[in-house]
């Protein structure tokens, strides 16, 4: 699957798209596809403050549980619901459909710590 | 080539719920001799409607649904069951009469002393028999379970701590340890440290003598560790911990290997837990229910749980007044039907035999080391106790992984071995026979485990979609995780 | 087979052990026995306990009938010699019988999720306290003194080294039922759960409804908890708690003083994901037909490691089987009518006696003897047979000179006679 250029990825293999003060998250393909089929997210409620490199919830396949880590500081103002139903969408559009949270970002600077589509597919390969 | 099964007739059965037909049972009570009371009314509005949808079936019914479904599993009664760290053993048939003695069975834990000397004396029996066996001073046999002795012991710890003036912050784990060892520091308060396990799977001591500090509560550390091997440094371990006024915890899982010969006492294991249900051969009941015994030295007996049994001068009594004690960890005297079989089990053995069923446990697993080594890629070259553990390595290549060649084993009459345990070894195999199994079965599962590595070369696939001749075969997981149905709804 | 390791004898298997770690002499215990000396010696341990024609002492241990299919079932070696239900297709056995265990767990309390057994009703208690921290992440804990003491003391072990405060709050001193005003005084926004037993150590049965409304009313949970399973057969469910905890001892369990014994934890949906414990979950096998497996799997040690909702691992299937084979042969109607005969018995054996507490019971009583101590009434009971009921002053110095005394489907009207006489009503 291709990394898309507009997206911002950590090494702990989440993204972030980021859309005037808003940032959407969600793990990349290759975290999709490390985990396996995905059973379940836990992802906080609307309102949490979230701080760059902190914990934000987790995923859970069906022997194991990892944590994600949030790429950027600020507060979730969305929560994609469909995950709690369907949380094969993570492994189907982790790109797309299979973002997690919605976030006012709270510290825009943070961006430049994060690694560009290019560089990130170079991490993963190497 | 598939020689210990063949295929047979297997009956199909609903559940319970869906086999119910209204007004049909399967019980009998005698005539009530008092009057009938009408519940509505001397309940205080607390009388309830009928059991919605419980099951209603005749005698027979009920006997042909679990009789059924029981033939749908796999038990040590029909072939050998080499779980790494479980020690699954022929559970002697003698153990279960015993625990149904009328009067052992029927005791109540409330009834005066004197009345229940024959349970007492059970009790302090296996204490001091456990005492000899692990080289410890004292004994508890309060907890239910190896986890929920994993937890009293750590609880001790933290008590004798405590009254020295600091219960200390952390517990070290090594990275080969069980699940429950972190989750149980976790429980008791503590934060969990990993130490690294060296070239040959053993506690790094150089990492642990520059872990351990003032901070450090116990290291928990399970002798012959989760590869099967022996700590060989294991006193080094015990003298590091020492001097910085930590204690050493031995989780006793693989004690199997040890009894007769080598006594955790003896090289400096302050407090231990043992397993009835896996050394001391009570059966383990699809689960359930074991007992994990407690085992210290001597400066940690004032904190042990209450209630204790000693001897008095007019028979057995039962202390509850410990000032030190942590408390009760489970209410009344522990497990004590499974108590009882592991008393049995002694007594059958003797010293001698006890000691001869540790020799033959350490013979099976080498003899099936020395006989797959080649075939499968032995993790370490360190000596084998009860358990011999290889990884997938010559496999992987083939697409094929340590859960794919277990699930072919099913299919040659075997239940799987430990599967990607430990999580140091990338796709563990981990085999522990017991000292149970005859030369033959060994022959067998040898054969089985070498047919199986010649068809990863020919047939992967054949391997992983494995099991092929169970009545059930792979089951979906990722489907009961996803979307969770847990009991039966019309 | 030593010969094809190329050793000579089997003390070269274990000689690279340190010298220092090898035991050099035998283990200090007797020489092997036959099967029959084993069988002698435990017959005779069971002779060197008393035994009573009857039995009134329950307390959380009950003579209950145990139905001769149960054993029939429990000794079946694929059941008896298996291991946990972790391979799924050669552990369908286990698998269904534990997945119609906690439909019936369901069906009994009015939860929606029950797990595959806890220990026992005292270690299920503290297991539902930090179930409840963590869903409300509040750490005080109120527990009603009228729960079984032994429940409370391994609760009070576990608040030792977790973030947990545990607070108790007292009974009605006629009633013998939850002090709701003196429980509402306590309540505050730290508390996480009320923990209130029904029936009560007394045999006195609680208004779960009002006790839930007033613990909801504070953002607390209400965990309920059981010592006597055969009363739910005649009792309302407490459908208003949020987590039900419990004890199966009275499900074809021995008394076998004192254990093993299964433990029962029930929920509400919503707090599935905090349940400490195996599931046993319905799926589908390759083949497309119904089949189940150990799930959510995530919860727990072997996993989450440090961070599970509890370290328990084995626990006590073959026990949880029993009360599952119980609950089959007595069903809808037998439990019902199993219930029925222990409550008429104890009306009959109440009605005879000083009953200590006003309180609506099921098949315990609190009573007070006419004359002399508890210990003199045993006395005499013992003297003609008879197991007498527990000194209420062990555990509540208040109530002593009182005797808690249960009847079962086991207990004649005779004896109950006996009992009445030596109480002297």
């Amino acid at each position: 699957m291709a990394y898309p250029e507009n997206l911002r990825y950590t090494k702990e293999h989440e993204w972030v798209l980021v859309e005037g003060d808003t940032g959407t998250i969600g793990i990349t393909d290759h975290a999709q596809s490390e985990l396996g089929d995905i059973v379940y997210v836990d992802l906080p409620s609307a309102g949490t403050k979230i701080a760059q490199g902190a914990s934000l919830g987790s995923v859970e396949s069906v022997k194991a549980v990892s944590d994600i880590f949030a790429p950027v500081t600020g507060e979730v103002t969305a929560v994609n619901e469909a995950l709690t139903s369907n949380p094969e969408k993570l492994n189907q559009e982790p790109h797309g459909g299979g973002w997690l949270v919605k976030v006012k970002l709270g510290a825009p600077d943070e961006l430049s710590k994060l690694m560009s589509a290019a560089e990130y597919q170079a991490y993963i390969g190497g | 080539m598939i020689r210990k099964t063949r295929l047979h007739l297997v009956q199909n059965e609903g559940l319970l719920f869906e086999e119910s037909s209204p007004g049909k049972k399967a019980y009998q009570l005698p005539g009530l001799d008092v009057p009938a009371v009408d519940p509505a009314a001397v309940l205080d509005g607390q009388a309830r409607e009928e059991i919605e949808g419980f099951p209603e079936v005749s005698e027979v019914e009920a006997i042909r649904h679990f009789t059924r479904l029981s033939t749908y599993n796999f038990a040590i009664d029909l072939g050998m069951y080499p779980l790494g760290s479980c020690t699954m053993k022929y559970n002697p048939r003698v153990n279960e009469a015993v625990a149904r003695t009328e009067g052992l069975a029927w005791a109540h834990p409330y009834a005066p002393v004197e009345h229940v000397q024959g349970c007492l004396e059970v009790i302090h029996r296996l204490e001091a028999n456990l005492a000899e066996i692990t080289g410890m001073d004292a004994v508890t046999l309060q907890p239910a379970a190896g986890a929920h002795g994993e937890w009293t012991g750590i609880m001790l710890v933290r008590a004798l701590l405590e009254s020295r003036g600091n219960p200390r912050k952390k517990i070290l784990v090594p990275d080969s340890a069980h699940g429950t060892n972190p989750a149980t520091a976790a429980m008791c308060g503590y934060s969990v440290a990993n130490i690294p396990s060296n070239a040959k799977g053993m506690v790094d001591v150089a990492a642990l003598a520059a872990a351990v500090d003032e901070d450090t509560a116990a290291m928990m550390v399970t002798n012959p560790n989760t590869l099967g091997v022996f700590e060989e440094q294991i006193h080094e371990v015990a003298r590091l911990l020492h001097a910085k006024g930590a204690l050493l915890y031995m989780d006793g899982a693989n004690m199997n290997a040890l009894v007769g010969l080598s006594r955790p006492g003896d090289f400096g294991v302050d407090v231990m837990h043992l397993n009835l249900h896996k050394t001391f051969s009570t059966p383990h009941g699809g689960g359930g229910p074991g007992a994990g015994p407690v085992a210290v030295k001597k400066h940690l007996e004032p904190f042990l749980p209450t209630p204790r049994v000693i001897r008095g001068k007019e028979g057995f009594e039962v202390v509850e007044n410990l000032p030190q004690s942590i408390g009760k960890v489970r209410a009344f005297h522990g497990n004590f039907g499974v108590l009882v079989r592991a008393l049995a089990y002694i007594m059958a053995h003797g010293g001698a035999g006890l000691r001869r069923a540790t020799a033959d446990a350490i013979l099976n697993a080498n003899y099936i080391r020395k006989h797959l080594a080649g075939h499968y890629e032995l993790h370490t070259e360190a000596p084998s106790m009860h358990e011999c553990v290889f990884s997938d390595d010559k496999q992987s290549p083939q697409g094929v992984r340590t859960g794919d060649i277990a699930k072919r084993l099913i299919d040659y009459g075997f239940h799987p071995y430990t599967v990607s345990f430990p999580l140091i070894v990338h796709g563990a195999l981990m085999i522990e026979p017991t000292e149970t199994e005859s030369k033959q079965e060994l022959d067998l599962f040898i054969d089985a485990m070498k047919s199986i590595a010649r068809e990863v070369e020919e047939d992967p696939q054949l391997v992983k979609s494995a099991p092929h001749r169970t009545r059930t075969p792979r089951v979906d997981e990722v489907l009961a995780a996803r979307k969770p149905i847990l009991r039966w709804r019309p | 087979m030593l010969a094809s390791l190329g050793l000579s004898s089997t003390a070269s298997l274990y000689a690279h052990l340190p010298g220092e770690a090898l035991l050099g002499r035998e283990l200090a215990i007797e020489p092997g026995w036959s099967e029959y000396e084993i069988v002698d010696w435990f017959r005779a341990r069971g002779e060197a306990n008393t035994h009573f024609k009857a039995s009134f002492l329950g307390a959380g241990v009950y003579a209950h009938y145990r139905p001769v299919l149960v054993d029939t079932v429990v000794s079946r070696g694929e059941f008896l010699t298996s291991y946990t239900p972790y391979q799924a297709e050669i552990a369908q056995g286990t698998l269904t019988t534990i997945f119609e265990f906690q439909t019936m767990v369901c069906q009994l309390t009015g939860m929606d999720v029950a797990n595959a057994s806890m220990y026992d009703g005292s270690t299920a208690v503290p297991e539902a306290a930090l179930m409840a921290m963590r869903i409300t992440g509040r750490d005080h804990v109120l527990v009603a003194r009228s729960v079984h003491p032994e429940y409370r003391q391994v609760l009070a072990t576990n608040a030792r080294n977790q973030e947990m405060t545990v607070d108790e709050f007292g009974y009605g001193p006629a009633s013998g039922l939850v002090d709701l005003a003196g429980l509402e005084a306590k309540l505050s926004a730290k508390t996480a759960a009320v923990i209130v037993q029904s029936p009560n150590f007394f045999g006195c049965v609680e208004q779960v409804r009002a006790l839930a409304e007033l613990a909801h009313k504070h953002g607390a949970l209400l965990v309920v908890c059981f010592a006597e399973a055969v009363s739910l057969g005649l009792l309302r469910p407490p459908s208003e708690a949020d987590i039900v905890c419990g004890e199966l001892q009275s499900f074809a369990i021995s008394p076998s003083f004192g254990g093993p014994f299964a433990g029962v934890m029930a929920c509400k949906e919503k707090y599935l994901r905090q349940m400490p414990g195996r599931l046993v979950g319905q799926t589908v096998d390759a083949n497309g037909n119904r089949a189940f497996c150990l799930t959510l799997s995530t919860r727990e040690q072997h996993i989450r490691r440090e961070r599970a909702t509890s370290n328990i691992c084995t626990n006590q299937a073959l026990v949880a089987l029993m009360a599952t084979v119980f609950m089959t042969v007595y069903g809808k109607e037998g439990l019902r009518e199993l219930a029925l005969q222990n409550l008429s018995k104890a009306r009959y054996l109440g009605g005879k006696l000083r009953r200590r507490f006003t309180g609506a019971y099921f098949n315990e009583v609190a009573a007070t003897p006419a004359k002399g101590t508890v210990a003199e009434a045993n006395a005499k009971l013992a003297a003609r047979g008879i197991l007498g009921g527990l000194d209420l002053g062990r555990f509540y110095p208040e109530l002593s000179g009182n005797m808690l005394l249960c009847a079962t489907e086991m207990n004649k009207r005779e004896q109950m006679d006996i009992v009445a006489e030596v109480m002297g009503a």
